[in-house]
């Protein structure tokens, strides 16, 4: 059981953690990722955690530069390597709460080698992936995770690769703690973030977003609104059981915690080590 | 009471890595590659002990990021590699310079292009270290010719880079990284050792890229209550990306400018015999210490021949070398490429006498005999 006090949507007042001045954001309308930076604010404020001792590292993308929005020490490094970065920082200041956020491009293929090695290397540190099966930032170009049915500026005629399950990478680089949840419920996308956050070690969260202005136009999937709704059909919570049948369809995205293991955090497991080991 | 002088027989790779310590890095994170692995097993072996970070990482770009995203959390810190791992570090490298993050950056260069020669020396990287990564930007290059001068010359790529936050490599080659010579390990005195301007300011008035007379910002460390934001897209003095041209021509200008407003301090050479030489060699690293040599036997035989060493390489000590060659006929230019640091004293000497290459590319070191053949053959 959750024994949590529990705080209320209307209490939380996300300005108050927003660099207001940069104001208007640069997120087109009704784009998934304000959503994600909704639940990711709400969640460190919940868990009170200090936006002094805070270090948010972004990588390139329109999901990268949520980072400059937030009153916060804020890294946008380079395309694909913010966990690299975020490694170096979280070794170097372990004092600092080091949260990552990328897109499905900047993590899956420039960066997925970095992926897979900050699963298995467990620092401790929290990345965010926003997944809009899409390069948004540079024209919608195909990525990692669109669907063989959708179309993009690269694929005008169809994609012929096969998506990349971001999660199930995760957990079989090594991942201790693996979550996947939709921006559509953006109460229980703050919840795994705070369990995330819980989590001595690496975690990996999957949110599922929207490109609403650029994949969204193209493949005729509606308005914002729309989009949204469609996450719910596509994914199957954990709390209906691992079973993939009804109510929800076959081979759907599971959501909620996918994988939550104990392991020794890599620089507590750095320490134990014996110095006057074999040299 | 004297300092105690501690002198060990060592490998220039292991001074390399004794110097950074020296000079208070306390982060690596590399990736392997001969001929530059010594320096990694050699931090491995003793950053623990001093409190410091060692760390493998998955390539040479992310080693870069993780240097950068320790420097920026506040720790000095520095990578090792050699040509195939310096080329993978340019993004990075590039990134390094725009946000102006001190890092350290040893390439010791084998016999190239691509994999080329892993086990035998080169020095291709003369102009990959000066334009490496896209764009304009500032870097310094530090050129050492000995064991004992990596060690030195370590210490103040640190000093350098803490002082002016800029990214400084300290060019090696695989014959001094893997050559043994007694070095003197006295630590630096404490006072020698420049750490970076901190912000202190109240955190209301802080400006992350500030434009100050000595065009160095003072850094926030993050967790200090400073809240800054640090991009690789031009940013103005805020730190925040802008589309103003005229912000951005101004905050690269200064970028641009902080080595050349700074240049007495950065700027370090040897020349010998330079004041009545007609015949001037200009080169740097093992090839210099070849070059010595083979000045000693052109004297002997009444040869005007001089050294001209920028221990600096980039930027390069420009007037000191054309005050060196105020005599010279020909400037001779030894280098173990096809022609690369030439091109450079060329643009310095602008006309004003011949230059002539003494070029090896396939892995070997140039000779004495072949810089004093190619002299004589100029004067004769
Ligand atoms: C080395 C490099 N290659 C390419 C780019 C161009 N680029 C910028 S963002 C991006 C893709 C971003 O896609 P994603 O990570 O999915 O983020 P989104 O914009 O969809 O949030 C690319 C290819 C770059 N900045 N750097
Ligand atoms: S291009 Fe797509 S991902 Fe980028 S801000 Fe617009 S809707 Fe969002
Ligand atoms: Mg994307």
């Amino acid at each position: 059981m959750n024994m949590e006090p529990h705080i209320s949507a209307e209490e939380f007042d996300i300005r108050q953690f927003m660099r207001l001045d940069l104001f208007p954001h640069f997120l087109c309308p009704g784009c998934g990722h304000g959503m994600a930076l909704r639940a990711l604010m709400w969640a460190l404020w919940e868990q009170n955690i200090s936006m002094d001792k805070l270090a948010v590292v972004c990588g390139i993308g329109c999901s990268g530069r949520l980072g400059a929005y937030i009153d916060s020490n804020t890294f946008h490094t380079t395309h694909g390597r913010p966990l690299a970065y975020a490694t170096g920082l979280a070794l170097a200041r372990p004092d600092l709460h080091v949260v990552v956020i990328t897109g499905d491009g900047d993590c899956l293929a420039i960066g997925g080698n970095h992926l897979i090695h900050a699963c298995r290397r467990n620092v401790n540190m929290t990345c965010l992936m926003l997944n809009n099966e899409v390069y948004g930032m540079t024209g919608g170009q195909v990525s990692p995770t669109t669907s063989p049915t959708r179309y993009t500026t690269t694929t005008p005629y169809g994609n012929a690769e096969p998506v990349f399950d971001a999660c199930k990478l995760a957990e079989a680089a090594g991942a201790g703690f693996v979550g996947r949840e939709v921006t559509m419920q953006v109460p229980t996308l703050k919840d795994l973030i705070k369990q995330a956050f819980d989590y001595d070690g690496f975690s990996f969260v999957e949110i599922i977003s929207d490109c609403t202005e650029i994949f969204g136009r193209k493949n005729q999937l509606g308005e914002s609104a729309e989009m949204i709704m469609s996450q719910k059909a596509s994914t199957r919570p954990d709390s209906y059981g691992t079973r993939v049948d009804e109510p929800f369809r076959p081979n759907s995205l599971p959501t909620g915690v996918l994988v939550k293991t104990d392991r020794l955090e890599y620089r507590a497991h750095q320490q134990s080590l014996n110095p006057k080991g074999q040299k | 009471m004297l300092a105690k002088v501690e002198r060990k027989n060592i490998q220039g790779n292991e001074a390399c890595a004794l110097g950074a310590i020296a000079a208070g890095c306390r982060f690596f994170a590399g990736y392997p590659i001969t001929p530059s692995s010594e320096i990694a097993h050699t931090m491995s072996r003793e950053l623990p002990g001093v409190g410091g970070t060692f760390i493998q990482m998955e390539d040479e770009i992310a080693s870069m990021g993780a240097v950068i995203g320790a420097s920026l959390g506040g720790v000095k810190a520095m990578t090792a590699t050699s040509g195939p791992g310096f080329s993978l570090k340019q993004e990075n490298l590039g990134y390094a310079a725009m946000v102006e993050a001190p890092c350290v950056i040893a390439n010791v260069m084998r016999g190239g292009p691509s994999t080329g020669m892993p086990t035998r020396p080169g020095q291709g990287d003369i102009m990959q270290s000066r334009w490496g990564t896209h764009g304009d930007h500032p870097i310094i290059v530090l050129a050492p010719e000995s064991v004992g001068e990596v060690y030195s010359e370590t210490i103040r790529a640190f000093n350098l880079s803490e002082a002016l936050r800029v990214p400084v490599v300290v060019l090696i080659d695989e014959t001094i990284g893997h050559l043994l010579e007694t070095v003197d390990l006295t630590p630096p005195d404490p006072a020698s050792i420049i750490e970076r301007k901190w912000a202190t300011c109240d955190p209301k008035d802080y400006k992350p890229y500030e434009i100050t007379k000595d065009r160095v910002p003072a850094m926030a460390r993050p967790g200090d209550g400073y809240r800054a934001h640090t991009t690789g897209l031009t940013h103005d003095e805020t730190g925040f990306p802008t589309q103003d041209t005229e912000k951005g021509k101004n905050a690269i200008g200064r970028l641009l400018d902080k080595l050349e407003y700074h240049k007495g301090k950065i700027e370090s050479y040897e020349a010998i015999d330079c004041d009545d030489a007609e015949t001037l060699i200009v080169t740097i690293g093992i090839s210099a210490r070849a070059a010595k040599r083979a000045i000693k036997s052109l004297r002997a035989d009444g040869i005007k021949a001089g050294l001209f060493r920028p221990r600096t390489l980039w930027p390069f000590p420009e007037e000191a070398m054309r005050k060196a060659a105020g005599k010279a006929k020909t400037i001779i230019v030894p280098e173990m490429n096809a022609g690369q640091l030439i091109f450079e004293v060329e643009r310095v000497i602008a006309g004003k006498c011949k230059t002539v290459g003494v070029n090896r590319y396939a892995g070997d070191i140039i000779t004495p005999s072949e810089i004093e053949a190619a002299a004589r053959k100029v004067t004769s």
